[in-house]
């Protein structure tokens, strides 16, 4: 592998998964509980904050990444908090790029986790009630396992969509060697450079990564069980 | 105090339930009545899985619900059995009844044991829901409601999703919940045989309002219910197998007032049983007939007259006995027989439903 992918190679995938899988991580922390609001709330602005969820996936990476540039940094609302907190700008900083990919890929985790917590229906849920289950013990033991194939493929789908990105990180991150260069900035780079082997390379990783998840996507199909 | 007080109001766009009832502390409670009519929504209120606008409930002295109170459903001594199974599909059938005895302090294993044995599903444990037919399922949802350990047991027409062989499975089984169970046993249904068979009271629902209330026997027998049952009215006697004819496979059953005859369903000599007489299965004489195909007579007093649903048609109910009959005539021969209320009459009973 060393001698196929460079150094630079490895830093910039190395950076692109640990990116990757921070921002998945912290997503299953905010998402859920936000799928779930937007699952059962019967509030109005229940709508429009679905709406403002779905923003990313028609926004220009750009745009996005324009406005947490502005907001980042020293003179935005945001900005200006981080900084009286002592933890400076967090744009062109690594924790700077995982608040735009949580924003980002936001809609990849809450909408497959909603729609896997309106499949499951209020039924399971009253009955688990008259089983003496609180409303928290009920949604870890009944609404979370019958929506895992929901987590699932919102885990699949933030992760990736991750990794895939790049306007955006260029927007707030830059180019910065192991700190903000990940795997699709390098390629932008190597092209920019006219070094189309080494392109070819790591874009062929990345080809194979993401045909490979969503093949598991599409072949791992739980709780779909034979039978009546 | 031993008793369940509930006042239950509610107003949705299309739809109101008002009701202010004490229901018994013991014995099966059905509350019947055709779709819509609210008894489904009444027990979801009783249960806490509708909050309705204005409400009381008051549980053997226990309050559930008050001006101040609301005890949420997961707080509620009771069990709830629905009328589609809903087993946890990601647990097996084990795990299904353990769900809700591992959270409930107070329920002993020895009442999951007992509530197997009832349900006779000892040989599902090991299963995954899906794998079981519909009447299994449904047993496996009533063992998991009884062994939280509640102190009241609430169904939502269990019988409502299963076929005819299903149900005529899950019966018996309802049957001996009936005689072993020492809670109280709230049943909706809009089933007058599954009624007739299980319930000791009798809550009848029209339009979201209770318009009758009161013990099974007594009820049915009212003149101005029939109505309600239409092709069902009858009546529901307390009897015990008194004879069996071998030579003719019958037997006989005497009640409170009289014996009548029919098939002979195996049933020992002593056994109590329950037996259903519809109004469409009484005629009446007023000297006697002479030989008959309807061998089932027996000497009674018109009781009182009442309205059916249909402008021809009579009901007239009969005292016999200690027990009472009702009987559909058209108006006609009523009026050509001289039926009125203190005439003494002969009963003919074409057919009589043993219940067990």
């Amino acid at each position: 592998m060393e001698s196929w992918l460079t150094n630079a190679d490895l830093q910039a995938i190395w950076l692109t998964v640990r990116l990757a899988t921070t921002t998945t991580l912290i997503l299953f922390l905010l998402g859920t509980p936000l799928a779930w609001w937007l699952a059962k709330s019967r509030a109005w602005w229940k709508q429009p904050i679905g709406a403002i969820v779905a923003l990313p996936l028609v926004l220009p990476p750009t745009v996005i990444g324009f406005y947490l540039l502005v907001a980042l940094g020293p003179h935005g609302a945001i900005g200006q908090l981080t900084q009286s907190l002592g933890l400076g700008t967090l744009p062109f900083t690594f924790w700077g790029l995982v608040v735009a990919s949580v924003i980002y890929s936001l809609p990849f985790m809450v909408q497959p986790l909603q729609n896997a917590f309106e499949a499951i229906g209020e039924r399971p849920l009253e009955v688990a009630a008259t089983l003496r289950a609180s409303p928290l013990d009920t949604f870890f033991s009944v609404a979370v396992p019958l929506a895992l194939p929901g987590f699932v493929t919102a885990g699949i789908l933030s992760f990736a969509h991750t990794v895939g990105e790049f306007g955006v990180v260029l927007m707030i991150g830059g180019n910065i060697p192991g700190v903000s260069r990940v795997a699709s900035v390098q390629i932008y780079d190597y092209v920019e450079a006219m070094e189309y082997a080494n392109a070819h390379r790591l874009a062929a990783v990345m080809l194979v990564f993401s045909f490979l998840v969503l093949l598991a996507m599409y072949l791992w199909r739980p709780g779909k069980r034979k039978g009546i | 105090m031993q008793d369940i007080a509930v006042t239950c109001q509610i107003d949705w766009p299309g739809f109101a339930l008002d009701v202010d009832l004490r229901l018994p502390g013991r014995g099966v409670t059905a509350l019947f009545g055709p779709s819509g009519s609210g008894k489904t929504t009444l027990l979801r209120c009783i249960a806490g899985l509708e909050r309705p606008s204005r409400g009381r409930l008051l549980f053997k002295g226990q309050i559930w619900q008050d001006e101040r109170t609301w005890l949420p459903t997961h707080r509620r001594p009771l069990g709830y059995v629905f009328q589609e199974a809903s087993l946890f599909p990601h647990l097996s059938v084990l795990g299904n009844l353990h769900y809700g005895l591992k959270r409930s302090p107070g329920a002993r294993p020895e009442g999951l044991e007992r509530a197997i044995e009832l349900l006779g599903i000892g040989h599902l444990l090991a299963r995954q829901p899906d794998t079981l037919s519909g009447g299994e399922r449904q047993r496996v949802a009533i063992a998991r409601a009884l062994a939280v350990g509640p102190q009241v047991l609430l169904m939502d027409e269990p019988l409502a999703a299963l076929d005819l062989k299903r149900k005529q499975e899950i019966l018996p089984y309802l049957e001996r919940l009936h005689d072993e169970l020492d809670i109280p046993l709230l049943y909706v249904s809009h089933a007058p045989d599954e009624v007739a068979r299980l319930a000791d009271h009798i809550v009848v629902l029209d339009a979201g309002r209770a318009v009758a209330s009161g013990p099974l026997t007594e009820t049915l027998a009212r003149l101005d219910l029939p109505i309600r049952l239409g092709e069902d009215a009858g009546v529901v006697l307390e009897a015990t197998i008194g004879a069996i004819d071998d030579e003719w496979h019958l037997a006989r059953v005497d009640f409170a007032g009289g014996n009548l005859w029919t098939r002979d369903r195996g049933l020992p000599v002593g056994h109590r049983a329950r037996i259903r007489v519809l109004a469409r299965d009484v005629s009446l004489a007023v000297a006697d007939p002479g030989p008959s195909s309807i061998q089932n007579r027996l000497d009674g007093i018109v009781d009182s007259l009442g309205d059916d649903e249909h402008p021809g048609l009579l009901l007239v109910r009969v005292q016999v006995g200690t027990s009472q009959l009702i009987a559909r005539l058209t108006r006609r021969s009523a009026a050509q027989l001289g039926i009125a209320t203190g005439r003494p009459v002969r009963v003919q009973v074409k057919s009589v439903a043993l219940m067990e």
